[in-house]
């Protein structure tokens, strides 16, 4: 491919929007962070693997991975259907069940590996992103949810990051809720949809449309809003009790320092289909959006064939490292309106 | 505290900006120089930024802004199509019940051009300045059409034989009266929401919530 520039000069050798060449100076930054985090992944005994950025199709079909479809997709010399990796815990299920099928559980591993995504033009949206992340397969919540919120705090800490919190929610929550107050099934999908896209409005037009006693719509609306410290966990409607007696046993079980962190989040819901119990997101003030994110999925390795409970999470290490850079000039996202002000 | 929370808010300029300042007085913002001075885009002393709609969401998703003030036929055009397309990342907290408008289908009155076209031809030409919801739209109704992408009076188009009918936006219907065209399908109701940027929603939550609940409490806004 190539093409004529707006000064009529030859542009030569595109590369695919939403990739990019890293040169040098940026190499260096960001292999710096990526050591960093091996080393807190490694001094928490998790073990760095690699697997095949192509997989079988057929293989990951097993997990339900919602929005993150892979998006590429090629056939190989005897017709069978390959894809380009959308995430890496999958694979490390997949990896798990085929590997690791008698050992015993813990199991820890860790990654830093390039994923790839679909995106929508014009929005400097990745279409290859690096993550760097760790799996717990075998340890159940609260134990194995609190060691990965540990990890991911020591990590995040020895990166540099200052002032990053992290959002606590539980993805069995609202499910939980619509089921106690006996919504009708057809109308359940299309209400979990509006709140995974925090469509309050949304919500409450398709509440209302669902025929609902009113006090049951406020309820179904006013919970997924409550968001801040450990007092959210308290005064929670009977149907919610299991989730946030889950987020309290796990919040017992943090240090201080983690536990400071952790914003609890009764409407976080990730868009990623897999996740059974807790679920979290890192956000910074010098970034916009969250910069990872992660979760129990209780089920994922049973469809493997290898029933275990597991915890993981990812970072997206360009975002992290964007995070770093804003916090380090006081120039990012929030930090720049509350400069300007 | 500040009324505004120490909060940064999108206002949007526009058929919008009335209401939305009007909104802010009822808060208790000074809102003065907001009202006296149109081209300032900036005003630091009460957390105001002003742009046109449809950069409010870019201003709340990059968290130059904690919260905005939008069309809902921004949020539309803007929104994911489609499952695993990245919409714009911002939340959308109230249905704040001005600035409403209905989006609509309308071509030339009389026997209708886009029928006819869609009769003998099996596909119509639809201008707009919502690519985006035209198109899936049609796709909805299970009609082939293309559609041609006009930045400026939308109404020009089927007058000058470009296209057999619009998708546009009307509060009123009055500029398509007067243009001799008449709505043949009411799309969806359109008002203006408040939005939030996903991090603020979060790190901000007290400030946000209150800012919220207030807003419920004003009388005459119409927020629903």
């Amino acid at each position: 491919m190539s093409s004529v520039g707006f000064n009529g000069k030859r542009m030569i050798h595109p590369i695919p929007s939403g990739t990019r060449d890293v040169l040098p100076e940026e190499t260096r930054e960001v292999r710096a962070i990526t050591d960093t985090l091996r080393g807190v992944f490694e001094r928490h005994e998790y073990g760095e693997v690699y697997t095949p950025a192509l997989e079988y199709e057929s293989v990951l079909a097993r997990a339900d991975l919602a929005e993150v479809q892979p998006s590429y997709r090629v056939f190989d010399e005897s017709g069978a259907v390959l894809v380009l990796r959308s995430d890496m815990t999958v694979p490390i299920a997949r990896v798990v069940a085929t590997r690791y099928g008698s050992s015993e559980p813990p199991l820890r591993f860790c990654y830093f590996a390039h994923c790839y995504r679909g995106v929508r033009p014009q929005r400097g949206q990745p279409r290859e992103l690096l993550q760097a992340g760790i799996e717990l397969i075998g340890s159940p919540a609260p134990q194995g949810t609190a060691e990965a919120l540990t990890v991911l705090c020591h990590a995040l800490d020895a990166t540099g990051l200052k002032d990053y919190r992290i959002g606590v929610g539980d993805a069995s929550l609202f499910p939980a809720l619509m089921a106690s107050l006996k919504v009708p099934a057809p109308a359940r999908p299309g209400l979990l949809e509006a709140l995974a896209r925090r469509d309050f409005v949304g919500l409450e037009h398709r509440l209302l449309e669902a025929g609902l006693e009113p006090q049951d719509a406020e309820l179904l609306l006013g919970v997924p809003q409550r968001r801040g410290g450990p007092e959210v966990l308290t005064g929670a409607p009977a149907p919610a009790v299991e989730a946030v007696t889950g987020m309290r046993l796990v919040h017992e079980l943090l240090e201080p320092a983690v536990a400071e962190r952790v914003i609890f989040d009764l409407g976080l819901v990730r868009n990623i289909g897999y996740y059974t119990g807790a679920v979290f997101e890192v956000y910074d003030p010098a970034l916009g959006g969250p910069l990872g994110g992660g979760g129990r999925y209780d089920d994922l390795l049973g469809r493997f064939g290898r029933r275990l409970p597991a915890v993981g999470f990812a970072l997206d290490v360009d975002r992290l490292h964007v995070a770093l850079a804003g916090e380090e000039r006081g120039t990012g996202a929030l930090l720049a309106n509350e400069a300007s002000r | 505290m500040s009324p505004g929370n120490g909060l940064t808010i999108a206002v949007p300029r526009g058929a919008l900006f009335a209401g939305t300042v009007d909104l802010l007085a009822g808060l208790g913002f000074d809102t003065e120089e907001l009202r006296a001075n149109d081209r300032k885009l900036l005003f630091e002393d009460i957390g105001v930024i002003t742009m046109r709609p449809s950069d409010v969401p870019t201003y709340v998703e990059a968290g130059a802004a904690d919260l905005g003030v939008t069309g809902k036929d921004v949020l539309l055009e803007q929104a994911a199509q489609r499952p695993g397309e990245g919409g714009r990342e911002v939340y959308e907290l109230l249905d704040l019940g001005y600035g409403r408008c209905t989006m609509v289908l309308a071509s030339k009155a009389g026997p209708d051009p886009a029928l006819e076209a869609l009769r003998r031809l099996g596909v119509m030409r639809v201008a707009t300045k919502y690519p985006r919801i035209a198109a899936r739209y049609m796709e909805e109704t299970g009609r082939q059409a293309e559609i041609v992408e006009v930045k400026g009076s939308v109404e020009l188009a089927p007058l000058t034989g470009v296209v057999e009918a619009i998708i546009d936006l009307t509060a009123t219907g009055t500029t398509l009266r007067e243009n001799n065209l008449i709505v043949r399908e009411e799309i969806v109701v359109c008002t203006a929401r408040l939005i939030a940027n996903p991090v603020a929603h979060k790190l901000k939550a007290a400030s946000i919530d209150d800012l919220l609940e207030r807003l419920r409490g004003l009388p005459a806004t119409g927020v629903v």
